[in-house]
């Protein structure tokens, strides 16, 4: 049977190729490249769905696993790369605008591309199984986002937000690989199965050691709440989602988040065996989970661009994922994860995408700019409008459900308190998207409005999402039957 | 169960109806076409509709999620029936009463659809998360007809009643979630007929907190005192469709659901906290009564009616026996007609005059004499008059209400006395309520329609064409339930309250 590490070589191997085709062929039309790209992602996607879980490689040494979870991740990551691409190409006028170089289209190929070795550090987290894989494969997603996000180089926006989240992202990998020498000063391993081999087999953890692990796992945790956005780990959200390219912020909203809570659950893993740290790995989670709630919609409402609103939204969803994985003794919560990671992905796409073709005609991402798109183009502000509804969690639409299920995971495990700021938080909520509808809808057609392009890939990408969203939100059962 | 069921061409209806006029078709005929449809339709599930049988009919069930028991399961007894029906009237009405706006008239008229659909699917819905799930689609419709073609302060109206939906239902929603965790393991389940058979086996956990949640969220989308300042300022500020809609369809949402599901499975907790809505109902009928009065617009002044009146709707559930249950279900009926005649009218009256401030008012029986009589009968109707179904609902409820709770007995020197308990002093209460009512709908219809008529006023044209044939069916149905009330009461004896 087909083993599954090959594929993300693939991916890479991809990447390389694409690259020097850059470099050799320096007057065709970068597009090409992008085009060339979204075929054989696709491609690699089919292929993932012929690999069998059960009769996967697996290394000796345990680094590398491709459980179900992983190969579901792996397609995850695929999906976002690809839509990142859709976006990119719908973005290629800004970069161009941005960059000006020589020749027209300098400068694009690397945009197309560089989505491309992020994606299979993503799909390599999706399957790390020690902490040495988790940190290489952490690093070639971030360093590759790095230079996505200060890809503008002649736009001072763009820097800013290069630059800081440069600094807090090395900042970050310093906690994260301080963490894991800790543990590995504890237990000796560096390997999840290891971890938890080595903890079972010790009766009881000393006093001190207790304190240390903890200590290890909470830098950990401090790296990857880094990662997922939550507070008080956000500071860089805002400024970084509104500096960063369109197609680069959502690729970073979704599959960073999406990867860093993979890793997450698979870290927590062995923690949670040992019944001495548990309620107060559950408690640090609990805590998160609320400040994030809070913090992120709370200061999402005051927000007048759309990019803006989106990170604090972004906050807002990892504190909604939090609170699943502070259920993680509940059944359900599993599932619930990476339901709410699907229904996130449709919907923060669906938003990008019709923000990308809005801010070109309109010359700005400002909530104001949608006034009356209602009127000036019914079908994307039709879309947008499914888009926003279902990250308020509107039922009929993916978001209602991820929010269902994080929430009767939470319930069963009765945090109380979590679900009560979570009511409040999804009250807020309704507030900050509902105020991008009020400005499709209820706002008068600005004078100087321009009439909004939209290519057929584009058209084609946010009708998909757009019916996906509702399909999924009324029959998931096809969706929850390939979940792991 | 491979069979479909005919409430789902029912629902079906409206929103093919919306992709339709999205697609370009006439906005308003599609709208009055597919809403006379749907009337005639259910007034076929009359025909064939089974009294007597005790369960649910035309029941079909798809799953949707299995593993955790949700499937779309529909179907109707006598109460769901007539909920129905209601629904149906009162979308008819709307439709035929809108005024087609100038810009967006596709969007004005599907969201009504949308709204209906709301309505119908959360009536036919057994499953309880789908019944929660149909009522939410009428969210976004409310949001953005009130913003976009309401009137006076609109914007803020449409914020307020939205956020507060929005809490209400979430809260709702976690009730339901524990309604789903209190069962046992193994046998969780979102159908409504299951979980009803659990509790009369007794083998559902303690429900006290989600009889709490349950109260919360559906007192929010009730407008229960004192979670009600939502419901006065958007009605005021909704156009007259979406009022009628909301007020007449949508809101009974809330006591539908207490009544279907509070009272069967939970009449434990309901006792226990009966003192609690006892007292927030009866601020719901002298507090927001007393503030009814003293409202100087009509609209305004009809909004908190219509909030005052749920309060009767609560004592009828609170009591839990089956004088006061089938009197607030017959109560769901006739307020929603009520409201939607006079909201209706409201509307059709700013459409003339281009204000409701009360004072400006006067004489206008005069030039419109047939639209003073409207008015008269839809206030004789919302006060609860004898001969319209609002009469019989309301004498259910205090019969049933006064009979509620436990004889309160004191002894004086010996000799057993009869004391009022708080079931008998709400019913009071109720019953002042009933004063209030008939001072401040005859007090708007005197300023209104009696009295010199101004200069400005004499040229006012009379009500005529559909609107006046719509108001006058909502008037008809109320006066012939009202004089035949066991039309709906021989539907409500065939439901699944009383097992």
């Amino acid at each position: 049977m087909t083993p599954s590490f090959p594929i993300e070589f693939c991916v890479l191997f991809l990447g390389v190729v694409l690259l020097l085709a850059d470099a050799f062929f320096p007057d065709m039309d970068k597009r090409k490249l992008a085009h060339i790209a979204l075929v054989w992602l696709g491609g690699f996607l089919v292929a993932t769905f012929f690999l069998r879980p059960a009769l996967l490689w697996a290394s000796p040494a345990g680094f590398y696993l491709a459980d179900p979870l992983g190969i579901f991740f792996k397609q995850f990551a695929l999906v976002a790369t690809m839509l990142t691409l859709v976006l990119a190409i719908e973005y290629a006028p800004v970069v161009e605008r941005a960059i000006p170089g020589s020749k027209p289209g300098a400068g694009l190929g690397e945009f197309f591309i560089l989505p491309v070795f992020t994606c299979a550090g993503l799909m390599w987290m999706a399957s790390a199984a020690d902490f040495i894989m988790i940190f290489c494969a952490l690093e070639l997603v971030t360093i590759s986002f790095y230079i996505q996000v200060a890809y503008l180089r002649k736009c001072p926006a763009s820097l800013e937000a290069g630059t800081k989240f440069l600094i807090l992202g090395a900042l970050s990998t310093g906690f994260l690989v301080y963490g894991i020498t800790w543990i590995y000063g504890l237990s000796g391993q560096t390997g999840l199965s290891a971890i938890a081999g080595a903890f079972a087999g010790i009766p009881a953890i000393p006093q001190s050691s207790q304190t240390a692990l903890l200590f290890g796992l909470g830098l950990v945790l401090v790296a990857l709440g880094f990662k997922v956005a939550a507070a008080p780990f956000q500071f860089w959200v805002p400024d970084v989602y509104h500096g960063a390219p369109t197609p680069v912020t959502a690729f970073l909203s979704v599959g960073s988040k999406a990867a860093g809570f993979v890793v997450l659950m698979r870290v927590l893993g062995p923690f949670l065996t040992v019944p001495e740290i548990e309620t107060r790995v559950i408690t640090v989670l609990q805590v998160l989970a609320g400040i994030t709630l809070i913090y992120g919609n709370l200061a999402a409402m005051p927000q007048t661009n759309l990019k803006r609103l989106l990170g604090y939204s972004s906050i807002a969803h990892a504190g909604y994922l939090l609170m699943g994985v502070a259920s993680v003794g509940s059944p359900l919560a599993g599932r619930a994860i990476v339901f709410y990671l699907v229904g996130y992905l449709l919907m923060t796409f669906l938003a990008f995408l019709i923000l990308i073709p809005v801010a070109k005609a309109a010359g700005g991402d400002d909530i104001a700019h949608f006034n009356g798109l209602g009127r000036r183009s019914p079908g994307l502000a039709l879309a947008m409008l499914l888009a926003m509804l279902s990250l308020a969690g509107l039922p009929f639409t993916v978001g209602f459900l991820g929010k269902f299920f994080i929430f009767e995971a939470a319930m069963q495990e009765q945090q109380y308190f979590l679900v009560a700021i979570g009511v409040v938080t999804v009250a807020c909520g309704f507030y900050y998207y509902l105020k991008v509808v009020r400005a499709m809808y209820w706002q008068p057609v600005p004078v100087d409005a321009a009439p909004v392009e939209f290519s057929p890939l584009g058209r084609f990408a946010a009708a998909f999402l757009a019916a996906l969203i509702l399909i999924v939100g009324i029959f998931p059962k096809p969706i929850l039957d390939i979940l792991p | 169960m491979t069979q479909v069921s005919p409430l789902l061409f029912l629902i079906l209806v409206p929103l093919v109806a919306s992709a339709f006029i999205f697609v370009g078709s006439s906005a308003r005929r599609t709208a009055l076409i597919a809403s006379l449809v749907n009337l005639v339709f259910v007034l076929a599930l009359f025909a064939v509709f089974q009294t007597g049988d005790a369960s649910y009919q035309f029941v079909s069930s798809t799953p949707v999620i299995p593993s955790l028991g949700i499937a779309l399961t529909l179907g109707a007894d006598g109460l769901s029936l007539i909920m129905l029906l209601l629904t149906a009237l009162v979308t008819v009405a709307a439709v035929a009463v809108a005024r087609t706006p100038d810009k967006n008239a596709g969007w004005f008229y599907a969201s009504l659809l949308f709204i209906s659909a709301g309505g119908l699917g959360a009536f036919a819905s057994i499953d309880l998360f789908f019944f929660y799930m149909f009522h939410e689609l009428a969210l976004i419709p409310t949001f953005l007809l009130i913003g976009i073609w309401g009137s006076g302060d609109r914007q803020a109206a449409a914020w307020k009643a939205t956020i507060y939906l929005a809490l209400g239902s979430f809260v709702l929603l976690l009730g339901l979630i524990g309604l789903y965790l209190i069962q046992p393991e193994g046998s969780r389940t979102f159908d409504l007929r299951s979980v009803i058979s659990m509790a009369g086996l007794g083998v559902l956990g303690d429900g006290t907190w989600v009889y709490l949640l349950l109260l919360l969220g559906f007192g929010i989308l009730v407008s229960l005192f004192p979670f009600h300042t939502w419901a006065p300022q958007a009605y005021a500020s909704a156009p007259p469709p979406a009022a009628m809609l909301h007020a007449g369809v949508l809101k009974k949402f809330g006591l539908y659901g207490l009544i279907r599901i509070a009272s069967p499975i939970l009449p434990e907790a309901v006792t226990q906290f009966a003192n609690l809505l006892l007292i927030l109902l009866v601020g719901n009928l002298l507090y927001v009564g007393y503030v009814t009065i003293s409202q100087r617009k009509l609209d305004w002044m009809l909004g908190y009616s219509s909030v005052m009146h749920m309060g009767y709707i609560f004592l009828g559930f609170a009591a839990l026996n089956v004088f006061s249950i089938t009197g607030a279900s017959l109560l769901l009926f006739a307020h929603g007609l009520s409201i939607a005649a006079l909201f209706a009218l409201s509307g059709e009256l700013r459409e003339r005059t281009g204000t409701l401030d009360l004072a400006e008012f006067g004489g206008l029986a005069k030039p419109m004499p047939f639209f003073g009589l409207l008015f008269g009968f839809a206030s004789f109707a919302a006060i609860g008059l004898p001969g319209f179904v609002g009469f019989p609902g309301e004498l259910l409820v205090f019969f049933g209400a006064f009979a509620g709770g436990e004889p309160l007995m004191d002894s004086v020197n010996g000799v057993e006395i009869f004391a009022l308990n708080n079931f008998q002093i709400a019913t009071v209460c109720a019953v002042w309520g009933v004063v209030i009512s008939a001072i401040y709908m005859l007090r708007a219809y005197r300023r209104i329609f009696f009295g010199p008529v101004s200069d400005r006023w004499k040229g006012l044209p009379e009500i005529s064409g559909v609107p006046r044939v719509a108001i006058v069916t909502l008037l008809v149905v109320m006066l012939v339930t009202g004089f035949f009330p066991n039309l709906l009461i021989r539907l409500l004896a065939s439901t699944s309250l009383w097992l």
